[in-house]
């Protein structure tokens, strides 16, 4: 399980299916806030999602790909930034992960 | 002499590259997806997989399936190739990842976005003059007109010229396939073009304000040289265009076959974006990709020698009934993304937004002003080894 919180705080919790990433999870459940436009090719960077820091430190760091397509997402990245299509959700078990305000 | 495949493997003596094929993918496309997992393509001495999983896994394993040899059928490496290799297209990490971030760069959502609204005028403009004629070529008017305009224009590529920019695509997508007669075809016709691909992309040549000049600016930062500058805004430019137009009528051709979704779309024109992303997935307009093995590599359960060919059936995975319920069916309504038309991972399509952008763009405009379309006479299909689509399309429309 993992939270994900819209930038004007609304909360929703998602129950992830096995081998999913945060992106699937979040798009089979109809999350506005998630786009996923690319199928988690980790190139459209309209899955952007801010990760708390004790979980980010326990990811996998970002590949070559992830990490290009996140200088040029929506909103900018910070040092939490990742792409849901590219977290695994049982990776994020029991985080909340805060949403940009836009993913366009 | 082919070389021949390893022990166990399945071999199908199709021809991905006949009449028969290219016309009608189908029985093609089935045979190889439901033989076995990855098969043995005899007469061209290739490896084909026609499934999902495998072919996601072939284009995702970059380490293992290597861009360097070419993305099409022949191994450039060891054949003589039409043009320079392209360092975005036939490269793998970390070269690819320099040259692949420019492009990312000057096509990312963001930049997309600030094209947005030129797009939609563009779109409103042609769409308003051909809905005034009722009668028209929806492939040669729209599909083709509509990139064939804006690509040029947004790169800043000068106008004169430009009616070389489609034999020069042609020919590169039918140097993806072999060295057979549509080949040579499209070799004499676009002598012309070649010569203009070289000096339209170069920097004295582009408009200041295009998204040409922002590779450019990446050579002047250091990051690529003057030549590589340019070959980039030609990879561009050659695997843009082509593309978009033909998924644009592929499109369209979906929609006027499938009536019950196109009145969903009349109802709710919102629905355009996923109507093409869902297109793209039914119908490709590219079918193949090609990749060679680095090493010996397992695939579907069996044993791939190194330095072999492998070519992803795009169009038989996008309708593989492991990873798609009722493939076969056209609905607009499907969460379509996951199919294999751009690609997946580092060598995903970097064009594949600036696609989306420009077909939604048309399909909204043309989907708000017209009621109903309907073919007045025979379509006719695109002649080509690499790509797939329609020539004509003769369409009548009624306006609302
Ligand atoms: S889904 Fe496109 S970058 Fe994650």
């Amino acid at each position: 399980m993992f939270r994900l919180r819209s930038a004007d705080g609304n909360v929703i919790e998602l129950e992830p299916e096995h081998g999913e990433s945060v992106m699937d999870t979040a798009v089979r459940a109809g999350v506005d806030g998630i786009v996923g436009e690319c199928g988690g090719s980790a190139s459209c960077g309209t899955c952007h999602v801010f990760v708390p820091e004790e979980h980010l430190a326990r990811l996998d760091p970002p590949e070559f790909a992830e990490e290009q397509t996140l200088g040029y997402t929506a909103v900018p990245r910070t040092d939490a930034s990742r792409l849901a299509c590219q977290v695994p959700a049982a990776d994020v078990d029991g985080a909340v992960l805060d949403l940009p305000e836009r993913q366009y | 002499m082919p070389q021949t495949a390893s022990t166990g493997a399945v071999e199908l003596d199709l021809d991905p590259f006949s009449d028969e094929t290219i016309h009608e993918r189908e029985h093609f496309d089935t045979t190889v997806r439901e033989t076995a997992p990855v098969v043995w393509l005899s007469r061209y001495g290739v490896w084909a997989t026609g499934r999902h999983a495998e072919g996601e896994q072939v284009v995702t394993d970059w380490q293992s399936f290597t861009n360097t040899a070419g993305t099409g059928l022949l191994d450039t490496r060891k054949k003589e190739n039409w043009r320079a290799p392209s360092p975005v297209l036939d490269a793998d990490p970390p070269d690819h990842t320099k040259y692949r971030s420019v492009i990312a760069s000057v096509l990312s959502p963001v930049m997309v976005r600030t094209l947005q609204e030129h797009f939609e005028e563009r779109a409103a403009q042609m769409v308003d003059e051909l809905v005034e004629r009722r009668e028209f070529d929806a492939a040669q008017d729209l599909a083709q007109a509509y990139p064939l305009a804006v690509v040029p224009e947004i790169v800043g590529m000068s106008p004169e010229g430009r009616e070389n920019l489609l034999p020069y695509s042609e020919l590169n997508f039918q140097a993806m396939g072999p060295r057979n007669e549509r080949y040579r075809r499209a070799a004499e016709r676009a002598q012309a073009a070649v010569d203009y691909a070289a000096t339209a992309v170069l920097r004295e040549n582009l408009d200041p304000d295009g998204i040409g000049m922002r590779i450019y600016a990446a050579a002047d930062e250091g990051t690529v040289t003057e030549q590589e500058a340019a070959l980039l805004v030609r990879t561009f430019v050659g695997a843009g265009v082509d593309t978009t137009m033909y998924s644009m009528g592929l499109t369209l051709h979906a929609l006027m076959t499938n009536p019950d979704q196109w009145a969903l779309l009349q109802s709710e024109p919102g629905r355009a974006r996923n109507a093409y992303e869902e297109a793209l997935r039914w119908a490709t307009p590219g079918p193949l990709l090609g990749r060679t093995t680095a090493t010996e590599v397992e695939l579907g359960g069996v044993t791939l020698g190194a330095g072999q060919k492998v070519l992803v059936c795009v169009n038989a995975a996008n309708h593989d009934p492991r990873r798609w319920e009722d493939p076969d069916r056209f609905d607009i309504t499907r969460r379509a993304n996951g199919h294999l038309t751009f690609g997946k991972g580092v060598h995903a399509c970097v064009g594949q937004m600036l696609a989306r952008a420009e077909v939604t763009a048309v399909l909204s405009a043309f989907v708000r002003r017209v009621k109903s379309v309907e073919l007045v006479g025979e379509p006719v299909k695109l002649d080509s080894n690499w790509l797939r689509g329609w020539e004509h399309l003769p369409v009548r429309v009624t306006p609302h």
